[in-house]
């Protein structure tokens, strides 16, 4: 099996350089805040400063702690959510793509079931009727989150499944005698790897954007903090009124940050499923460098033309743009 | 016609499974939810009320779980979605009064969205490759930016600094609801800032999707069979977007529950009336049966825009048509 690369257009490193961002502070966040982001023994309202990077707030809290403590909760309960949601939607999905008939049937509805069932105001039920301790316990939070996220990705993981179940390589596969599960796994499963990974993106995406929800309606617990409990504070202290742009801003902005990265490593995949989006992520320059026309013809899409050929195992079948390097 | 029946069904399960739900999550949760309820709530309200509670729920009342399902059914079926406690008021009729500011906003917001949307897919996919293609980025970050944080920022600059907005609620506060010129326009600039900020954040999606679309299906044969005609570049592009759109149609099943979602939010951040309002407010003080109703409601009303939805698949495209002929 030849590796997957990953697309290396600007976009996606892009992406992966702010994530990796995210995730540096998710470990270290809690040991390089600067003060202890509960503590409200700073002057109220002060805009930022040397002392306060990003201000203190009504309750005379430090921003910036409160920024770096609360990334780890939030990132913390998108990923769990993420990649539980991921692997039900594997298991669901491939079984019902590769198995077919009753078994597709019955998964299939109960996809169909959780996709037309809004998640968040099944969430909120949920999590209402949970006694108060687990409120605030992240991993049970991430785990009712991933039981509402992962239908979309078993939809989408079921569809590509039955287009390759038929395709020859399976075929053999099946007639040398592999096992069913070989198949599933080993044979198939690669192949979805793509699909894989932007599903799993979205669906980090959908938990992160959930659980600040959450947190924001006071619906966690209040006194733990993530981005979502910053905002909860900040709404019903009024900073919106009183233009408190600095207690605002930076949980937003940074919740913004997050998906943009993951929005952004999702673009590069999907030019790598379709190659006819792909001319469009190269700057103009290098479009010209390659010889794509500025407006790609109808009819046609774009390729460039290789003078020299290079050594057939040194090709990354990446993007058009990597086949020139 | 098969399919439309099929999609019929579907959402009739759903329905079931939602009902289900509603009725056993308070017997499946540890430490007994309803129980503590009461136990919260006696000497604080009239005994008749707790006793509503316990057969709404069925609670001590020592029935098997079927019956207690039954009972449930045989409620719901007479319309009764039991009282509210913090209310003191039939759940169906809060919910009546309250369900039509949530749809009002969040359908014209809705229908807004998908319509500008669309459009700007279809021209930024028809036009990929020069420099509109600079709109990709800064659509990706806005599609990231959180519903309620991109409503604190709207109210900050063009509410708080510039006054071009009122700040919140439906109406001005001293007016009384009437059929009359002032309240009507009152609504109407009380809605702008709402509906801007549900737009401009749910933009995005449709614009993107479009665009991918209409990119794939530029490519296809039939549009440059269409050029090769000589048609002129309008009905080219009208033709490529006509069957462009169906996946975003198709889509409209998951982006209906995300806007509806986040636009529980914008009712929160603009101090709006409406069943997002309701739901927190329930949450907070713990009144379940309005809980139960609020989300049976959303529910039944998502399927129902979701089943418009299919309709609207079903007209579009011939072949799901054609294939029941077979």
């Amino acid at each position: 099996m030849k590796s997957i690369q990953i697309p290396r257009s600007p976009k996606v490193l892009i992406g992966f350089g702010i994530l990796l961002v995210f995730i540096v502070l998710t470990v270290i966040g809690p040991w390089v805040a600067p003060y202890n982001p509960s503590s409200s023994a700073f002057i109220p309202n002060l805009k930022p400063s040397w002392q306060h990077w990003l201000g203190t707030t009504t309750l005379g809290q430090d921003v910036m702690s409160q920024l770096l403590v609360g990334c780890r909760a939030t990132m913390v309960v998108g990923f769990i959510a993420g990649f539980v949601a991921t692997i039900l939607s594997i298991v669901v999905g491939l079984a019902a793509g590769y198995v077919g008939g009753r078994t597709d049937e019955g998964l299939s509805l109960l996809s169909n079931v959780f996709l037309a069932i809004p998640g968040l105001p099944l969430l909120i039920v949920i999590n209402s009727y949970l006694p108060s301790g687990e409120q605030a316990n992240p991993l049970v939070v991430g785990l009712v989150i991933a039981l509402t996220g992962w239908a979309w990705g078993a939809r989408v993981l079921r569809a590509q499944t039955m287009s390759l179940r038929d395709r020859d390589f399976v075929e053999a596969a099946r007639i040398i005698g592999e096992s069913r599960s070989r198949i599933m796994f080993s044979e198939i499963g690669p192949n979805l790897l793509p699909i894989l990974a932007s599903s799993l993106l979205f669906t980090i995406l959908y938990s992160v954007g959930v659980y600040t929800t959450l947190a924001f309606l006071g619906l966690t617990n209040v006194a733990t903090w993530n981005w979502g409990t910053m905002l909860y504070w900040a709404q019903s202290n009024n900073a919106a009124l009183a233009n408190e742009w600095w207690w605002v801003g930076p949980p937003g902005i940074a919740i913004a940050l997050v998906g943009t990265s993951l929005a952004l490593i999702n673009f590069g995949i999907d030019e790598f499923i379709n190659p006819r989006l792909r001319a469009g992520g190269l700057s103009a320059r290098r479009r010209r460098q390659l010889g794509v026309a500025r407006r790609p013809r109808l009819g046609f899409t774009p390729v460039q033309r290789i003078t020299t050929y290079p050594e057939i195992s040194t090709i990354p079948v990446t993007s058009a743009e990597g086949i020139a390097q | 016609m098969r399919m439309l029946l099929r999609r019929l069904g579907v959402y009739a399960f759903t329905a079931w499974v939602t009902i289900t739900v509603n009725f056993i999550l308070p017997h499946l949760m540890p430490g007994d939810p309803i129980q503590q309820l009461i136990a919260k709530l006696t000497g604080r309200v009239t005994p008749e009320e707790i006793r509503a509670i316990k057969e709404q729920f069925g609670a001590g009342l020592d029935q098997p779980l079927y019956l207690q399902y039954l009972h449930y059914w045989g409620h719901l079926l007479q319309g009764q979605l039991g009282t509210s406690i913090s209310l003191s008021a039939p759940v169906a009729q809060v919910l009546g009064s309250q369900i039509w500011w949530t749809i009002g906003l969040i359908g014209i917001a809705a229908v807004l969205s998908f319509v500008i949307g669309t459009f700007l897919g279809v021209v930024f996919g028809w036009t990929r490759g020069s420099r509109f293609d600079s709109v990709i980025p800064l659509a990706t970050f806005l599609q990231s930016v959180p519903y309620y944080f991109l409503g604190t920022i709207l109210i900050m600059a063009f509410a708080v600094h510039f006054h071009f907005f009122p700040l919140q609620n439906a109406y001005d506060q001293y007016l009384s609801p009437g059929f009359n010129t002032t309240y009507i326009w009152s609504l109407f600039r009380h809605s702008q800032l709402p509906i801007l900020s549900i737009v401009l954040s749910s933009l995005a999606g449709w614009m993107l999707g479009m665009r991918n679309m209409m990119i794939t299906t530029v490519a296809e044969d039939f549009v440059l069979m269409a050029v090769a005609k000589g048609l002129p570049r309008r009905r080219v592009i009208f033709h490529a977007a006509r069957n462009a759109i169906l996946p975003s149609v198709a889509n409209f099943a998951l982006a209906i529950g995300l806007l509806v979602s986040g636009s529980l939010l914008v009712e929160q951040i603009f101090n709006y009336p409406g069943v997002g309002n309701l739901l927190v407010q329930a949450v907070g003080n713990e009144d379940y049966p309005l809980l139960q109703g609020i989300f049976l409601l959303i529910t039944f009303t998502v399927l129902g825009a979701n089943f418009l939805a299919d309709l609207l698949y079903y007209l579009l495209d011939p072949r799901t048509r054609t294939a029941t002929a077979h």
